[in-house]
């Protein structure tokens, strides 16, 4: 970040600095690559792949299981996938980890990966053949979020006003500040508590809606606690 | 941290408080006011002209260059062909922007920017100096990008993908096609603006056959094998206009197109069909300015994920679609959602507020059918590489009417949410 470099803005330079990286990225693809040496024997990817001893694996995320045509997977894995077992990052991890335990009866004959690290840069090389969210927003994630319950960065900031105020930014996309109830429930002038209430019935998934339960779903307490306070003094 | 702007122009901010506040406003030496040029006045433009004039109280002189008078959203556009909403309802002026907020709206094109002097110029002759410089362009057409088309050949064959007059020409030309016609899409590659709009317009333009013109035949030549929301448009398709849309994807030549605007035919993988109505939409790029600045790699200008500041120039910040960013489709939703985090990175380094961790996310809707809404979203966060995507949600195949019918409902109070937070 060669921004930072610029030494006059001072100020801005302490605060800027100070900003983390606060998502996870899935791990280190270049390291990845190496281990997938010992994949590849069955395993194909990339340009033209074709199922081998293994099934390809572009578009391994998001793919449903054992659902790969031409492809003679185990019974279990199949069924695993008329469950509606979809592969994303967590299940890959605990299938390489341990592939017997995942799945009794799968033919990959490979001992699995004990190495966490090892396992989630070996996924972030997986992760490059797979939809890009950029063309195909339904796209699995490329990197696992941050618990913001937990994120001692974040909670740093809490009970700040103006931090409520920015983060009510993301709100009004779609919620009007004029209190307007059209298709899009207003929020503003609400009793605080109503709506540290409903924010966390979204965050634990009791409240129903898609969209409000990701929204909620990455808020701290904190930031719930900021956003009703800045919204229950808006007026229309 | 409060600045106060007169004590510090005065000159009696001497000593030690002196070096923190008269850091972050460096740069607006010798110019009164730190001055911010936004050149683009959509989902990007308007909204970060407005956060930052809004959010500065004054503090920052904001400009905003747009060419239109009139603003056409591309969302909803679709809408329009459709009948579903009036072409006025798509419209925005910028009167608030420049009455409630004070923004300067300079109804201009920019034609060139001086890095390192830091100013814009504008087609009109003016020059615009500028402390901080916000681009969000959207999009321009990569020349030669399908066979036999260019922009002089628009008004035969439209691509109605900038919308106001190209979306009431096609609409016009699909509401003239003879009975029995035959409608052809041809489909831009990856990455283009909007992802799920070409596959949301041609459910519109269905719907208009299906009740106009039933026997008529739609075809889409498409490069890629796969598309957002693909499940879903295909089952919606099937639903309500079994038999009327032949989509040829990659796998299948979709690709391989060519395209003869004076004897109006397509030809797709060597086979030559004539068409009545013809929408090319072409392959992207960066809008141009993007380009004359010199801040482009590829057709896109390349940003930090947590400020939205082009790779190549800290003082420029790149939105929108023009942006090239990771894992944010290219769509209104997003470009708004960015601007907030630029308007709050511009406003930290002229005038010292707080720069938070920055947030994304995105919601696209589309309508498959009247009361037939979908749509798809994510969360995204910056990290140093990209903005990355962290959660998301899809509608599912199957879904109750009922549900469909308040997805539908909620884009419009989402569309009504978004222009409101763009033009005030």
């Amino acid at each position: 970040m060669n921004w930072i470099r610029n030494a006059a803005i001072g100020l801005t330079v302490a605060i800027c600095a100070s900003t983390p990286s606060f998502s996870n990225e899935i791990g280190n693809a270049a390291d990845g690559e190496k281990l997938w040496g010992e994949c590849k024997s069955c395993h194909a990817i990339g340009k033209d792949a074709k199922n081998r001893v293994g099934p390809h694996l572009n578009g391994i995320f998001g793919r449903r299981a054992g659902s790969e045509e031409g492809f003679n997977y185990s019974k279990g894995l199949a069924r695993m996938g008329k469950d509606g077992l979809i592969w994303e990052f967590d299940l890959l991890d605990r299938y390489i980890e341990n592939p017997k335990a995942f799945a009794s009866d799968t033919r990959m004959s490979y001992r699995g990966l004990k190495d966490e690290q090892k396992r989630a840069d070996l996924l972030a090389f997986l992760r490059r053949y797979s939809d890009n969210p950029g063309d195909i927003p339904e796209a699995a994630p490329t990197v696992a979020g941050t618990d913001h319950d937990v994120d001692p960065s974040i909670l740093a900031i809490q009970g700040d006003p103006e931090y409520g105020e920015y983060l009510s930014s993301e709100c009004t996309s779609c919620h009007q500040l004029t209190g307007d109830n059209d298709g899009i429930p207003g929020i503003i002038g609400w009793p605080a508590e109503d709506f540290v209430i409903a924010m966390h019935a979204y965050k634990d998934k009791y409240r129903p809606h898609p969209v409000m339960q990701m929204m909620a779903g990455r808020l701290s307490n904190d930031e719930i606690a900021a956003l009703a306070a800045y919204f229950e003094a808006v007026e229309p | 941290m409060k600045i106060n702007r007169r004590l510090f122009m005065g000159g009696a901010a001497a000593g030690a408080a002196a070096t923190t506040l008269a850091a972050p406003m460096v740069h607006a030496a010798g110019h009164g006011k730190p001055k911010v040029v936004v050149v683009g006045g959509g989902a990007g433009g308007a909204t970060a002209a407005r956060y930052i004039a809004k959010d500065s109280k004054g503090e920052i002189e904001v400009t905003l260059v747009e060419p239109s008078r009139s603003y056409y959203t591309c969302f909803f556009s679709n809408l329009y062909m459709a009948g579903f909403r009036e072409l006025g309802s798509i419209a925005h002026s910028y009167g608030k922007l420049a009455s409630d907020y004070g923004i300067n709206v300079v109804h201009d094109w920019a034609i060139g920017i001086d890095r390192e002097a830091r100013t814009v110029s504008l087609a009109g002759g003016a020059t615009l100096n500028y402390d901080r410089l916000v681009l969000s362009p959207g999009i321009d057409f990569v020349d030669g990008a399908v066979d036999g088309w260019d922009v002089t050949h628009q008004n035969a064959m439209p691509h109605a993908y900038k919308a106001g007059s190209q979306s009431e020409l096609l609409k016009a030309q699909v509401e003239a096609m003879p009975e029995g016609g035959t409608f052809a899409m041809v489909a831009p590659p990856n990455p283009f603006r909007c992802p799920p709009g070409p596959y949301e317009r041609i459910s519109m333009i269905a719907h208009i056959l299906k009740e106009k013109n039933p026997t008529a035949k739609i075809i889409i030549a498409d490069p890629k094998e796969k598309f957002s929301k693909m499940g879903l448009f295909q089952d919606g398709w099937s639903r309500h206009y079994d038999g009327m849309i032949d989509w040829i994807g990659g796998d299948f030549g979709g690709g391989n197109v060519s395209v003869n605007p004076h004897d109006m035919t397509v030809t797709i993988d060597g086979e030559v069909t004539k068409v009545d109505v013809c929408n090319v939409i072409p392959a992207m790029k960066a809008g141009k300015i993007c380009d004359m600045a010199g801040i482009t790699e590829g057709n896109w200008a390349p940003v930090n994920p947590h400020t939205m500041q082009s790779r190549v120039d800290e003082n420029i910040h790149v939105l929108g679609d023009a942006s090239s960013q990771g894992d944010m489709p290219k769509s209104g939703f997003a470009a708004n959602s960015q601007a907030k985090v630029a308007a709050m990175a511009v406003r930290s380094a002229l005038t010292g507020s707080k720069l938070f961790p920055a947030k994304f996310t995105n919601t696209c809707w589309s309508l498959i059918n009247d009361n037939d809404g979908v749509k798809v979203g994510a969360s995204y966060e910056a990290t140093d590489e990209k903005i990355a995507k962290v959660d998301g949600f899809i509608s599912q195949v199957g879904e109750d009417a009922e549900l469909r019918q308040a997805t539908y409902e909620e884009s419009v109070g989402w569309y009504a949410g978004i222009t409101s937070d763009m033009f005030g």
